[in-house]
């Protein structure tokens, strides 16, 4: 199982989709680490810069319908590659969040509200965030507040995350 | 209670419902491009299950960058195309004889209703468009469906959207779904399945509800479907003559998948488009839908006719009959990319090649190309274009880029005056 836990990297606007996070242009690389130096670099939001901010973070936390456009797998990996197996958000779109599943990686949904006072109450700071899988919660941590917050996911994308994908999954099973 | 045609199609392919929250389903087809597959096809050799469920329901094609333009899109042809080699996967498509994924595959005859298909494409949702649950899938997913032939899906709730009413001349499929994703926003059918009905649909050809269906994804929605009928039988016929006595048989098979008429939807929508004008996006994302009338103003540096969306020869058609006899703006590139062999013949054929160069267009072969920034035709920094694609994200065609998107008939147009104006088939 992959770890889930470490500095939050907030990304605050919906919709952001996969070309936003890995370009077409990198497709034809077929080593994942070759997408490393180029998540997120064509994200244009303020207060965001992709060659001092995505260092040493370790879980995204955004708006609804992140992933949103193409199938690509590279999305996940080049976040994965950058040491990000965690992305907290609203919503997202279908393929993107079972491509993260089959991954072994989290994409936990919690409803706006919660997200919401999670931007308010922890993007101004230096937070870090800790994902237990087993208890199915989520803590997060700043200098001077922490809290608990709870997620659901589903018994089968449990399965994905502690045996590590799909494709073993399925080659035994069917 | 009856059921809809998604429910039908997940009952008639169930293997499994692991934990009780997931469908995994049977898969009639697994297509494959050269962008995604090869990453799926090196992670099986490295584990060691370098095999193929059945090589006759996988079918390949080398479309995205091709001819190949450097030493990386040409080996990932090269890994896709020893792969079909050494499973004998017949239906492999390469240079000479390729194209669009999602316009190639429908042309031979490869989706039938009620059949259950992935790709590594999110656009694969076109095939809906013949009564299919089609649906694009990443790498892991693309994976298993060629060791195994299956994929695991949530069961779908259906939004069926009724589309009625007459459309005014110089207004098409792309505007109506346009005006679909404006009304439902980008995420507005996550997980869903759109149904396509209403008297619109039924009297559409297979290409405008392939058009349709294409962009059901940039709603958010797993699968765009249209339910079967003699349309769908009559462009058919030739690879299921066959199979069945006669059309009214194959009709009678084909209508076990349609929903039943006490389905029940989680959300319904009836757009009447009676009223409806050429549209055209106006920023990066593909709910930002305006009339084009209100574009006015917006000049453009290259034109694009193409892709999955608009690239088959209804579209060559209509974009030949505005630009017959005209020449496009001084300063403005136009490209056109007829979606497959067979169109890019018949477009010969019927002399709207001819058109288009006698207009000033560069006719290239059938790719993807320019539509997704990665070859023929990309945007530098700063630059607009007008294009019959799907896709409108920030730097889709090219860095720094702006992508407008539009039916083929008001991209024609806007070839000739240099800026998105409506055509001279919209009589308003
Ligand atoms: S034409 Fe464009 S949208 Fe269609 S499959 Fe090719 S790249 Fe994707």
């Amino acid at each position: 199982m992959k770890e889930f836990k470490g500095k939050v990297l907030f990304l605050d606007r919906s919709d952001i989709n996969t070309d936003e996070i890995i370009p077409a242009k990198y497709l034809t690389e077929i080593e994942k680490i070759a997408m490393k130096p180029h998540l997120l670099e064509d994200l244009k939001m303020e207060g965001f810069d992709p060659i001092t901010d995505i260092d040493g973070k370790a879980v995204v936390v955004t708006r609804d319908n992140f992933g949103c456009g193409s199938s690509r797998e590279h999305a996940p990996w080049a976040l994965e590659v950058n040491g990000i197996h965690v992305v907290i958000a609203p919503s997202f779109a279908r393929i993107f969040r079972q491509n993260m599943y089959n991954c072994g990686m989290l994409a936990i949904e919690l409803d706006p509200d919660v997200i919401s006072n999670i931007f308010a109450e922890f993007k101004a700071a230096d937070t870090q965030i800790s994902v237990d899988v087993e208890a199915l919660e989520i803590s997060i941590q700043s200098a001077d507040k922490n809290k608990k917050i709870p997620f659901e996911i589903s018994g089968f994308d449990k399965e994905l995350i502690q045996t590590g994908g799909w494709v073993e999954y399925a080659d035994q099973n069917y | 209670m009856g059921k809809t045609i998604a429910e039908k199609i997940f009952e008639a392919h169930l293997v499994d419902e692991p934990f009780g929250d997931v469908s995994v389903l049977k898969l009639d087809r697994v297509f494959c491009h050269e962008i995604t597959t090869p990453t799926a096809i090196q992670d099986l050799v490295a584990r060691g299950k370098d095999r193929v469920f059945d090589p006759d329901k996988i079918k390949a094609v080398i479309d995205h960058v091709t001819p190949a333009k450097d030493s990386k899109t040409a080996m990932q042809g090269k890994i896709l195309r020893d792969w079909a080699i050494r499973h004998g996967i017949k239906d492999f498509f390469d240079i000479g004889r390729n194209g669009v994924c999602h316009a190639i595959f429908p042309e031979k005859g490869f989706v039938r209703p009620g059949f259950t298909i992935i790709m590594g494409d999110s656009h694969t949702c076109t095939h809906g468009a013949f009564g299919a649950f089609a649906a694009g899938v990443g790498t892991t997913d693309l994976e298993v469906g060629i060791l195994k032939g299956v994929c695991t899906f949530k069961t779908p709730q259906t939004y069926k959207i009724a589309i009625i009413g007459s459309l005014k001349a110089g207004v098409y499929a792309k505007d109506i779904i346009l005006k679909v994703i404006q009304e439902l926003t980008v995420n507005g059918a996550t997980n869903m399945v759109i149904e396509f009905t209403g008297n619109v649909v039924d009297e559409m050809n297979m290409d405008q509800r392939m058009t349709l269906s294409n962009m059901a994804v940039e709603a958010g929605a797993t699968s765009g479907i249209c339910l079967p009928d003699m349309t769908t039988v009559e462009y058919l016929w030739d690879f299921i003559k066959d199979e069945y006595e006669s059309k009214e048989a194959a009709l009678a098979d084909f209508s076990k998948f349609k929903s039943d008429p006490d389905a029940e939807y989680a959300k319904t929508k009836t757009i009447d488009v009676s009223e409806l004008c050429p549209l055209s996006t106006f920023g990066y994302k593909p709910d930002n839908v305006k009339p084009v009338s209100e574009m006015k103003g917006t000049k453009v540096d290259q034109v694009y006719i193409g892709s999955c969306t608009n690239g088959r020869l209804e579209d060559l058609r209509i974009a030949a009959k505005v630009l017959e006899g005209q020449k496009i703006s001084e300063g403005l590139r136009g490209i056109v990319s007829p979606a497959t062999p067979d169109i890019y013949s018949k477009a010969l054929e019927e002399g709207i090649i001819k058109v288009f160069m006698d207009a000033g267009f560069c006719v290239t072969n059938p790719t993807c190309g320019a539509c997704l920034g990665m070859s023929n035709g990309v945007l530098a920094n700063g630059e607009v274009a007008a294009a019959t694609t799907n896709r409108n994200f920030n730097g889709r065609m090219g860095k720094g880029g702006m992508v407008h998107l539009m039916s083929p008939a008001t991209a024609a147009a806007t070839a000739i005056k240099g800026e998105i104006v409506n055509s001279n088939l919209y009589a308003n």
